[in-house]
């Protein structure tokens, strides 16, 4: 979560992560300064924007909290008209969450409200990805349609909308047509140079007339005409990696791997980095190496955590060669934790969250400058300020680390042992202290002489 | 140290985050030293191996002076000759206790890990030295010095107080002038010190942000860190409502133990001084096995004492296994994950009441001795039979 503030930011930032827990149904009412870092880089204003100061923005991010039918209800109920009409039908529930990848999004962002600008509009953005493998479950075929996706075919447009359209990717591999075959007609062909790729869309335009003229319902198909052979995925320019490296609960590294695939280009990378407190990062150990050499990144901004109040902020701005490997390396030390600071199952581990890439990549093939207006979605969703490169924010996977955990069975156990040390220590010295010696027999002589005549020895 | 250094090349302050907690004095000290740092440490650890030498040396002379004289007033009792103490016997004293130190399996740990401590000890010898040659100024210096980098020596003030008191021959009477003008004195050198320290620190990094990150650091314990001390695993499993008062109960534990060793042993300041450093050493909030060193270091100062320590045998064994079940039953917890905390934790508090029972079994034995030479090793009661010996 990151929202750019006017002054009074934390209140603010409270308020605003409390009530978006409750419209959400997620537990954001989890964040607080403990996973609150504030980027100096990394985040950008988007939208109309009069060069905000970086301390008014905050970051957050919940690893342990996952996405799940609670968070798409209300997600749905934004959209104007629910899931009962148009694009939104297709979302049910049961066959969304019966896939590989599930990713839901909102972006508020203030634009124009006319060519003219005299005037600011909120502009909400709702994404959702899903990636099914359909692979898996069509017997070996590619094939793939609406309704064996979503059980479910579009009838027809929500009528609030002002447009509604499907776009399925037919972009040709290696220039070979006639590979794959959509079923029914598109509308339109849509060109657009997408992440330096030229992808060509088939467009189905719900609100056209003539799109359900022939059936009640819209169900796309996609038909491969040759049975595919292993073709490989192309990778993409930019990808990461992290993991956590070591052995034992008392240190370990943190490594991640970030590579650039691009064969001629390099471009820099800003990595931004929040790790919890709980994790002392030692910043002498960061190591980042290319080709087994040392890369110096160019800016670096790091705030070490404070115990209990802030986490880790590392940003770095790192220039990634062409056609490499860099690896960035930090050591850390695992705290032990009071014993209520633990969750319930604190032998599943804590979760670090993702790690941010953000990167302009250069792009094969010159984009045209796209009108806003033209096409909405692809300005929004891949958007790129100048025709040679675009903008891609990658996030790397979350971390699950162990942390030394105490016997939570005994606090009582352990108050009574350390105090009875203490007790010791205080009675030996309180006698010491405050008794002085004096020629007794008694009761000490009687012991003793009864323990002589047992070894055999004259008494005392 | 390294992780402060590195913070402020980055531009960031050293005190910014959790984990840097030296002083700011360290930090300018290893600004120019961290490629040596092997050497460094080495060099501190002789170099408290030569102050201790040089300490006892002349602690030998003043009790063997204080002795003859004793005989000469007639305050000893007739048949304790077996007790006195020759100068031959005390000959190779002080360079048992410079081996003691160099080659305490404790000290070479300290000086392989690279750890402050060693520093601590090296300012703590020097203060030792300085106090038996007689000189308040150095001593009172060397005192500022070590409270500086780790609050508790300042309860060492009151022994080095009651030496120095001694060596200028001042008895120690509350109504008495000179008491209060040497008291006085001693006082402001050691705060004067202190705050010229302090003020120094301030310049070198331009911040007063070390005093919470050093001092606060110190008394609130917040980091849980298992190490050979009590704190950690008391406050790990604390209920958050009394963790307040159970800090404070500690450190007060630390401090309140110098007025009645004070009244006590008067008249013998520098056993005094080991008993609290070994207290220091027992009940900081971060102890070392570098702190335990320093005070093993001057038992052999009381070696005469041998023959009246009543557990000394099941001492250096408890002392000896737990320092070897330390790093096994570390590794169960850490890395094999058969152990669990409680283990590891026992034997702090094994090793623990090991050493506070070591400390207290030559207190005994101290007290025993002064006695049996004022009242004569043969004690009979009224009727003539022998009697016991018995403190009441």
């Amino acid at each position: 979560l990151w929202y750019l503030f006017s002054p009074s930011v934390d209140k603010a930032w409270k308020e605003l992560t409390n009530i978006l827990s409750g419209i959400f149904c997620a537990s954001l009412n989890f964040i607080d300064s403990t996973n609150t870092v504030t980027p100096t880089a990394s985040f950008k204003p988007l939208g109309l924007a009069n060069g905000t100061d970086h301390r008014l923005l905050r970051y957050t991010v919940l690893p342990r909290e996952v996405v799940c039918t609670e968070n798409l209800t209300p997600w749905k109920k934004l959209l104007p008209c629910g899931s009962k009409a148009g694009l939104a039908v297709l979302l049910k529930a049961e066959r969304l969450f019966h896939s590989s990848y599930h990713s839901q999004a909102v972006h508020i962002r203030p634009i124009c409200r006319d060519a003219s600008c005299l005037a600011v509009s909120w502009e909400l953005r709702q994404t959702l990805t899903v990636v099914f493998d359909s692979f898996c479950s069509s017997q070996g075929k590619k094939d793939w349609s609406l309704f064996k996706m979503f059980s479910r075919t579009l009838t027809d447009a929500c009528p609030l909308a002002s447009e509604s359209k499907v776009y399925v990717d037919i972009s040709p591999k290696n220039k070979e047509k006639e590979l794959l075959e959509v079923t029914p007609a598109p509308t339109s062909v849509h060109e657009a140079v997408v992440q330096g790729d030229k992808r060509t869309y088939a467009v189905y335009d719900l609100l056209s007339p003539s799109l359900f003229n022939t059936s009640r319902s819209l169900n796309v198909q996609l038909k491969w005409k040759r049975p595919q052979d292993s073709s490989e995925l192309p990778t993409p320019v930019l990808h990461a990696q992290r993991y956590v490296s070591g052995y034992g609960l008392q240190t370990g590294q943190i490594c991640t791997l970030i590579y650039n695939t691009h064969p001629y280009r390099a471009f820099p990378v800003m990595l931004l980095e929040t790790v919890p407190w709980y994790l002392r990062l030692y910043v002498h150990t960061l190591t980042i190496t290319t080709k087994g050499k040392e890369n110096k990144p160019s800016y670096i901004h790091y705030e070490p955590a404070q115990d209990r109040r802030r986490p880790h902020l590392l940003e770095m701005l790192i220039q990634l060669p062409a056609s490499s490997v860099t690896k960035i390396t930090i050591q850390f030390e695992r705290a032990l934790l009071k014993w209520t600071e633990y969750t319930p199952d604190p032998n599943h581990g804590f979760y670090v969250g993702s790690s941010v890439l953000s990167a302009l990549l250069p792009s094969v093939i010159a984009m045209k400058d796209v009108d806003v207006e033209q096409s909405p979605l692809f300005t929004s969703l891949f958007p790129s300020s100048d025709g040679s490169s675009y903008f891609v924010r990658l996030y790397t996977e979350p971390l699950l680390v162990n942390l030394p955990t105490p016997d939570f069975s005994m606090p009582y156990n352990v108050i009574c042992l350390t105090c009875t040390v203490v007790a010791v220590c205080y009675g030996s010295f309180y006698n010491l202290l405050t008794r002085t010696f004096q020629g007794g027999g008694g009761l000490a002589k009687r012991l003793a002489n009864i323990i002589r005549r047992f070894r055999g020895v004259p008494p005392l | 140290v390294v992780e402060g250094l590195a913070l402020l090349d980055l531009g960031v302050s050293p005190y910014s985050g959790a984990v840097f907690h030296e002083t700011p004095l360290t930090i300018y000290l290893f600004h120019f030293l961290v490629e040596y740092a092997e050497l460094v440490f080495v060099i501190t650890d002789v170099l408290t191996a030569v102050a201790l030498y040089l300490a006892i040396q002349d602690f030998n002379k003043v009790v063997f002076k204080k002795q003859k004289l004793l005989i000469e007033l007639d305050k000893y009792a007739p048949d304790v000759a077996e007790l006195i103490r020759t100068p031959m016997e005390m000959h190779y004293i002080p360079l048992k206790v410079a081996l003691f130190y160099l080659l305490n399996p404790y000290t070479v740990m300290s000086c392989v890990a690279k750890s402050t401590c060693a520093i601590n000890n090296t300012v703590i010898a020097f203060f030792i030295l300085a106090t038996i040659k007689g000189s308040a100024f150095l001593s009172a210096v060397f005192l500022a010095l070590a409270t500086y980098q780790s609050l508790y020596p300042l309860t060492l003030f009151a022994p080095a107080l009651l030496y120095l008191l001694q060596r200028q021959f001042i008895p120690v009477k509350l109504k008495s002038k000179n008491f209060w003008l040497y008291t006085m004195q001693y006082a402001s050198l050691y705060l004067c010190s202190l705050v010229v320290i302090i003020c120094l620190s301030f310049f070198l990094l331009n911040s007063w942000d070390f005093i919470p990150s050093v001092y606060g650091f110190i008394l609130s314990v917040p980091d849980l860190t298992p190490n050979i001390g009590l704190f950690w695993y008391f406050f790990a499993e604390m209920f958050e409502h009394f963790s307040l008062f159970f800090v404070c109960v500690f450190q007060i534990n630390v401090f309140f133990y110098t007025i009645p060793l004070a009244i006590k042993l008067k008249e013998h300041p520098m056993f005094f001084m080991f008993v609290q450093i070994a207290i220091i050493s027992i009940f900081k909030s971060y102890p070392t096995v570098g702190d335990v060193a320093l005070y093993m270091a001057f038992l052999p100062v009381w070696s005469h004492l041998y023959r009246f320590l009543r557990n000394i045998f099941i001492l250096s064994c408890v002392l000896i296994v737990c320092s070897f079940l330390f790093p096994v039953l570390w590794h169960l917890w850490i890395y094999a994950g058969s152990a669990n905390s409680n283990f590891y934790y026992a034997i702090t508090l094994t090793f623990n009441v090991g050493q506070i029972l070591l400390i207290s079994d030559y207190f005994y034995a101290f007290l025993r001795r002064e006695y049996y030479l004022t009242h004569g090793l043969h004690l009979t009661r009224q009727d003539g039979t022998e009697a016991m010996l018995v403190l009441k």
